[in-house]
C-alpha cells in the first residue's frame, strides 16, 4: 500500500508516495538520494542512520518514512551549507575524529542533538549521548574532543551575539539544530 | 635536498570534507539503473553432503531474473589454497555457506524466491574444536585436500584436517629444556571474533552485453580481487574491471574476495544488469568471515638469571571451514612464535585446522594478538614465579640489536627498540616493583611486535602527474578504509617536492583498470611500501623539471632544487613557478620544450629470503618488524567480577611520525579494539547445530563510548626505518596486539587469578574469584586479600 508523505528534509519540502513499511532512511537515500545517513544494522543498534526529527535524534531505519509526515528532518547533508561547515564538522576534521568515517554523519548528528540541549556538556554527557553511535575506528577519543572543541566554539559564538560571524557556522540548516 | 614542516605535523585527512560532509560515497551509496538483489541459499548444516539442489520453482517466481547453484561455476579459488568454490558442490561445510543465489528485481521478491530453492542434504558428522580435528580417525572437513592446488609455502596435509603446519626449530631445545633451572608450561585459548566493520560487505556487480565484468565493492585489495575473480571464472584478467569506492572498515575481513563471486555469478546469467549483493548485519556476523580461534600450549624453561633458555610454542588454529587467509596466518604465526623476545632454543608449531565453523581471515594483527595473549602471559607468570619483577624479565628478555629471532634473523640497530617501548608504559602507568598496592587494583604489562605477512613480492605502484595549475595527482591503488593512506601519500608527496599539501589530489578509490597495481592493503604495509613509490615518483618528477628548467634558465640542471613550488638556482636567484613548466615549458619566441610531467614508479621490498621448509630458519624472512608495549591499570569490583580500565599507556617503535592525529586515532582506535576482544567479544558456535549464537549487534557487544578508558596515553620512539620512506614503518594493526594479555596479567596483580581464556568478562572474573575464595578457605587461610597483593 502507497501513501503520499509531504514532510520538510533540510529546509526543503518535499512530497512522494512511499510504500506504507518503507523506513525512513530508505526513503531518505532510496527516495531523495541523500546517502550520507548508512545502513549499518537495520535494526537501531548502531546509530550510522542517525538524523534528527524535529531537531529530536533518531535511528532512521527504526522510523517509518510515513511517521516523518508533517515534521522537520535533518541529516549530515543539511547541517553545512555551501561552503559553511557546522563546528562539529569543523572540529572532527581538526581533531583527526574521522577514520573510515562511515560512523561520522551519525555521530555529528548524535552531538548536534547534544549541543542543541546542553551547550556545555560534561565528559559524561557527552559519552552518554554518543553511546548509541557505534564507531569501530576510532576508539572515541578524539570524537568525545572534538564534540568538546565544538561546544567551546559554539558558545564562544553565541556570545558574541551571532553578529554573522561565519566562523560560528551558522548555515541555514543549523538553525534547526540550534532553535 | 628534502624540506620539512610536513612531516610530523597534523596535517587534517585529505579526505575528511568529504566524510563530514555525507558526500563521501560508499559501495551502498552507489545508483545503478535498474538495479537486482540478491538473496542467498545458505546451508542450515555445519557439515552434511549435498545430494541435489533444485531451482526450477526459483527461476519460476516472478521478477526473478537469474539462480545459481553449485553445479554452475564448479571451479577453485583461494588466495593461497584454492579449497573454495563460489558455491557448495558436493559438501557443505559450515552453518551459512552458499548453496545458490537469486537475483531478482526487488529484495523481497529475491528472497521469497531463495527459499523456493529446495537442497536435499545428508547430514555428516561436523567438528568444532581443534582438538577434535587434529585427533586420529576424525571427520574430515576436505576429503580432497590433497588435490588442492596450493602455492608451495602453504603445507596442507593431504587425509587430514590440517591446511597449514609451520615448524621452528632453533638451537637444541630439549638440551636447554633438560639444562633448565625451572620449566613452565600453560594452555591458553582465543575464541573466534568478528571484525564487525561499520559498513557491511557489499559487492555489485555487471556482466556487460560483450562479456566484460565490473564489480563495485567494498573491499581491502582491488588488484586481488580481479586476480581471483578472474581465476575463479576461468576469465583474462583484462576483461575485469574492479572499482572500489569508500570502504566503511574493513579490518582484515575485506581482504581477498568475498561477495563478489556470488555477484558475478548472478550477473552471467543476467547479462547487462547490474546485481548488488548487501548482507545484512546478522549474516556478516557467521556468513562473511571471523578471526580464527586458537589453542596454545607454551613450554619455558629459564635459568638462574632468569634468562629463557628453552621456549615450546604449539599454536593449533581453529581456521573454520576454509583456509582463505588463514593458512598465512598460521605461517606467520609460526615465525613470529616468539614475539618480542630472544628465545636461542626454540620449538615451535603453528598448526591449521579446518573444522566446521565460520570461515576464519585474516583479522588486524594477523594472528598477533591472539599469540601475544598466550606468550605476554607466560612471559608474567614465569616472571612471578621465578620471583623477577615482569618488567625486568622482559628487559632481560627482549629482542633487540645483535640479537636474534626464532627464525635466526639477527636484528640490527636500525630494527626498533621494545626496550624503549616497555620503560615507556611502565613508567607511565607506574610499575616499579617497589609500588604500593590496593586491593582489587593492579597493572599489567604486555609488549608487541608484527612484520607484513605477504609474499615476498608484494609490490605497490603509484602514478604521479600534473594538472594544468600543478596541482600534483597522486593515483594509488592502497585502500584508505580510515588508516589515513591518502593524507600521509600527500604529506610524502608535498615534502618531497616543496609545494603545499593543498596542491596534492590523492586519487585513493581505484579502478583496476586505471590504476597502477598494487597487492593489497594487509599488513601495516601501505604507509611503507606506497609511501616508497611516492618517494621515488617524487624524485623523477623533481629531475624532469629540473631537466626543463635548466634548459629554460639556460644552467645546469644539477645546480637546480625545488623550493616552495618554484624550481630555484640559488646561485643566481631565478626561478620558475612549477605552473610553467608542468605542461612544457614555452619560451619567449614560441618554442616549446619538455611536455606533461608524470612518473610511474613502485616499490617491493628488497632481498627477502624463503624459510627452510624443515627449521624456518632464514636471515630475512620479513620486510621488517615494528615493536611495541601497553600497560594498564585496572581496578575490579569484587562483588560483580566487574573489570574496569582506567588508564592505559601505549608506545610504538614507528620509525617515524609522519601525522600525529592520525597515528594516535590509529593507536586510540587499536586499543579500544583491543579492548572489545580482550573484554567483551566472541562469537558463539552451538556445538550442536553449528549455529551461530550471538550473530547481531544486540547480542554480540562492541565497545561504545561508554566503553572507553578514562585515560589513553600514548607514546612513540622514531628509531628510523631503513627502508622505510622517511623512516616510518608500519603501524596499524600492532595497536591492538598486547591489549588484551595486558589487562590479563593486570588481573592477577590486583587479585591473583588468571584467565586463560580470552575474552575476561565479569562472569568469569566472578567464578574465579569465588573458585579462589573456595580453595582458600578450604585450605584454611583468609581469603579476603590475595596473596599477590600483599607480597
Ligand atoms: S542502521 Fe539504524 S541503527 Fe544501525
Ligand atoms: S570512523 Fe570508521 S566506524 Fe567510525
Amino acid at each position: 500500500m502507497k501513501k503520499t508523505i509531504t514532510l520538510e528534509v533540510n529546509g526543503v519540502p518535499e512530497t512522494a508516495e512511499v510504500e506504507v513499511g518503507t523506513t525512513l532512511l530508505r526513503f531518505l537515500r532510496d527516495g531523495l538520494d541523500l546517502t550520507g545517513a548508512k545502513e549499518g544494522c537495520n535494526e537501531g543498534e548502531c546509530g550510522s542512520c542517525m538524523v534528527l526529527l524535529d531537531g529530536r535524534p533518531v535511528n532512521s531505519c527504526l522510523v517509518l518514512a510515513v511517521e516523518a509526515s508533517g515534521r522537520r528532518v535533518t541529516t549530515i547533508e543539511g547541517l553545512s551549507k555551501d561552503d559553511v561547515l557546522h563546528p562539529l564538522q569543523k572540529a572532527f576534521l581538526s581533531h583527526a575524529a574521522i577514520q573510515c568515517g562511515f560512523c561520522t554523519p551519525g555521530m555529528i548528528v548524535s552531538a548536534a542533538a547534544l549541543l542543541r540541549e546542553k551547550p556545555e556538556p560534561s565528559e559524561d554527557d557527552v559519552r552518554k549521548a554518543l553511546a548509541g553511535n557505534l564507531c569501530r575506528c576510532t576508539g572515541y577519543r578524539q570524537i568525545v574532543d572534538a564534540v568538546h572543541s565544538a561546544a567551546a566554539e559554539m558558545r564562544a559564538a553565541a556570545s558574541v551575539g551571532g553578529n554573522g560571524n561565519a566562523d560560528a557556522g551558522k548555515p541555514a540548516a543549523c538553525e534547526e539544530v540550534t532553535a | 635536498m628534502i624540506a620539512s614542516g610536513r612531516i610530523g605535523t597534523d596535517v587534517p585527512r585529505v579526505d575528511g570534507l568529504e566524510k563530514v560532509t555525507g558526500a563521501a560515497q560508499y559501495t551502498a551509496d552507489l545508483k545503478f539503473p535498474r538495479l537486482l538483489h540478491v538473496a542467498v541459499v545458505r546451508s542450515p548444516h555445519p557439515h552434511a553432503r549435498v545430494l541435489d539442489v533444485r531451482t526450477e520453482k526459483a527461476l519460476r517466481m516472478p521478477g526473478v531474473r537469474a539462480v545459481v547453484s553449485g553445479r554452475d561455476f564448479p571451479l577453485h579459488t583461494g588466495i593461497y589454497l584454492k579449497d573454495q568454490t563460489v558455491f557448495a558442490t558436493d559438501r557443505v561445510r559450515f552453518v551459512g555457506d552458499p548453496v545458490a543465489a537469486v537475483a531478482a528485481e526487488t529484495p523481497e521478491a529475491a528472497l521469497e524466491a531463495a527459499a523456493l530453492v529446495a537442497v536435499d542434504y545428508e547430514p555428516l558428522p561436523p567438528i568444532f574444536d581443534v582438538e577434535e580435528g587434529i585427533a586420529d580417525g576424525a571427520p574430515l572437513v576436505h576429503p580432497d585436500l590433497g588435490s588442492y592446488e596450493v602455492v608451495p609455502w602453504i603445507r596442507p596435509k593431504s587425509g587430514t584436517n590440517v591446511c597449514n603446519h609451520l615448524k621452528i626449530r632453533k638451537g637444541d631445545y630439549a638440551s636447554a629444556l633438560a639444562g633448565s633451572w625451572r620449566v613452565f608450561e600453560n594452555v591458553f585459548r582465543v575464541p573466534q571474533v568478528q571484525h564487525v566493520p561499520m559498513e557491511p560487505h557489499v559487492s555489485v556487480a555487471r556482466v556487460d552485453l560483450a562479456g566484460k565484468v565490473e564489480v563495485h565493492t567494498s573491499a581491502q585489495s582491488p588488484f586481488t580481487v580481479r586476480h581471483l575473480l578472474a581465476a575463479c571464472f576461468g576469465l583474462s584478467h583484462g576483461d575485469v574491471r574492479v572499482h572500489v569506492p569508500y570502504v566503511g572498515g574493513g579490518f582484515g575481513g575485506k581482504a581477498g574476495i568475498n561477495l563478489e563471486p556470488i555477484a558475478v555469478a548472478l550477473a552471467m546469467r543476467c547479462r547487462g544488469r547490474w546485481v548488488r549483493f548487501m548482507v545484512d548485519r546478522h549474516e556478516e556476523f557467521y556468513a562473511t568471515v571471523v578471526r580464527q580461534g586458537l589453542t596454545a600450549t607454551l613450554v619455558t624453561g629459564v635459568d638462574r638469571s632468569g634468562k629463557v633458555q628453552a621456549q615450546k610454542m604449539h599454536y593449533l588454529w581453529n581456521c573454520g571451514a576454509y583456509g582463505g587467509y588463514g593458512v598465512n596466518i598460521v605461517r606467520s604465526a609460526g615465525y613470529t612464535c616468539g614475539g618480542a623476545y630472544e628465545f636461542p632454543n626454540v620449538e615451535g608449531d603453528s598448526i591449521g585446522v579446518y573444522t566446521n565453523r565460520p570461515v576464519g581471515s585474516a583479522y588486524r594483527g594477523f594472528g598477533m594478538q591472539e599469540i601475544h595473549w598466550a606468550l605476554e602471559q607466560q612471559m608474567d607468570k614465569v616472571a612471578l614465579e621465578i620471583g623477577m619483577d615482569p618488567v625486568e624479565f622482559r628487559l632481560l628478555n627482549a629482542l633487540g640489536a645483535g640479537k636474534a629471532t626464532v627464525t635466526g634473523q639477527v636484528l640490527d640497530e636500525h630494527a626498533g627498540r621494545v626496550d624503549l617501548c616497555i620503560r615507556s608504559v611502565a613508567d607511565e602507568i607506574g610499575m616499579d616493583p617497589g609500588r604500593q598496592k590496593t586491593p582489587y587494583r593492579g597493572k599489567g604489562i604486555a609488549c608487541a611486535v608484527k612484520a607484513p605477512a605477504m609474499p615476498n613480492d608484494a609490490a605497490s605502484s603509484v602514478v604521479m602527474k600534473f594538472a594544468e595549475d600543478a596541482t600534483l595527482e597522486i593515483l594509488i591503488a592502497g585502500i584508505d578504509y580510515g588508516q589515513g593512506l591518502m593524507t600521509v601519500v600527500a604529506q610524502f608527496a608535498a615534502e618531497a617536492l616543496d609545494i603545499p599539501v593543498e596542491m596534492v589530489r590523492v586519487r585513493g578509490c581505484p579502478d583496476t583498470d586505471l590504476s597502477p597495481y598494487d597487492w593489497q592493503t594487509v599488513a601495516s604495509r601501505q604507509t611503507w611500501a606506497t609511501g616508497n613509490a611516492v618517494l621515488r615518483g617524487a624524485e623523477e618528477i623533481r629531475r624532469k623539471l629540473c631537466d626543463t628548467a635548466g634548459e629554460a634558465l639556460g644552467v645546469p640542471a644539477s645546480e637546480l632544487i625545488l623550493r616552495g613550488g618554484a624550481v630555484v638556482h640559488e646561485a643566481t636567484g631565478r626561478s620558475l613557478p612549477l605552473a610553467r613548466l608542468v605542461m612544457g615549458y614555452q619560451f619567449p619566441d614560441g618554442h616549446a620544450i619538455g611536455g606533461p610531467v608524470a612518473s610511474a614508479t613502485s616499490y617491493l621490498p628488497e632481498g627477502l629470503l624463503f624459510l627452510d621448509p624443515e627449521t624456518s630458519q632464514s636471515a630475512k624472512p620479513v620486510a621488517k618488524w615494528t615493536f611495541g608495549a601497553q600497560a594498564v591499570e585496572i581496578s575490579v569490583d569484587p562483588e560483580t567480577g566487574q573489570v574496569t580500565v582506567e588508564r592505559i599507556a601505549a608506545c610504538y617503535d614507528v620509525g617515524r611520525v609522519v601525522n600525529p592525529g592520525l597515528i594516535r586515532g590509529q593507536t586510540y582506535g587499536g586499543i579500544v579494539q583491543g579492548l572489545g576482544t580482550g573484554m567483551m567479544e566472541e562469537l558463539l558456535v552451538d556445538t550442536k547445530t553449528g549455529r551461530a549464537m550471538n550473530a547481531s549487534l544486540m547480542d554480540y557487544k562492541i565497545p561504545s563510548t561508554e566503553d572507553v578508558p578514562a585515560e589513553m596515553v600514548v607514546d612513540f620512539v622514531e628509531t628510523p626505518q631503513k627502508d622505510g620512506p622517511m623512516g616510518a614503518r608500519g603501524i596499524g594493526e600492532h595497536t591492538m596486539i598486547p591489549t588484551p594479555a595486558a589487562i590479563a596479567n593486570a588481573l592477577y596483580d590486583a587479585c591473583g587469578i588468571r584467565i586463560s581464556e580470552m575474552p575476561i568478562t565479569a562472569e568469569k572474573v566472578w567464578r574465579a574469584l569465588k573458585e579462589k575464595e573456595r580453595a582458600a578457605s578450604e585450605a584454611g587461610v583468609a581469603p579476603a586479600v590475595p596473596a599477590s597483593v600483599t607480597a
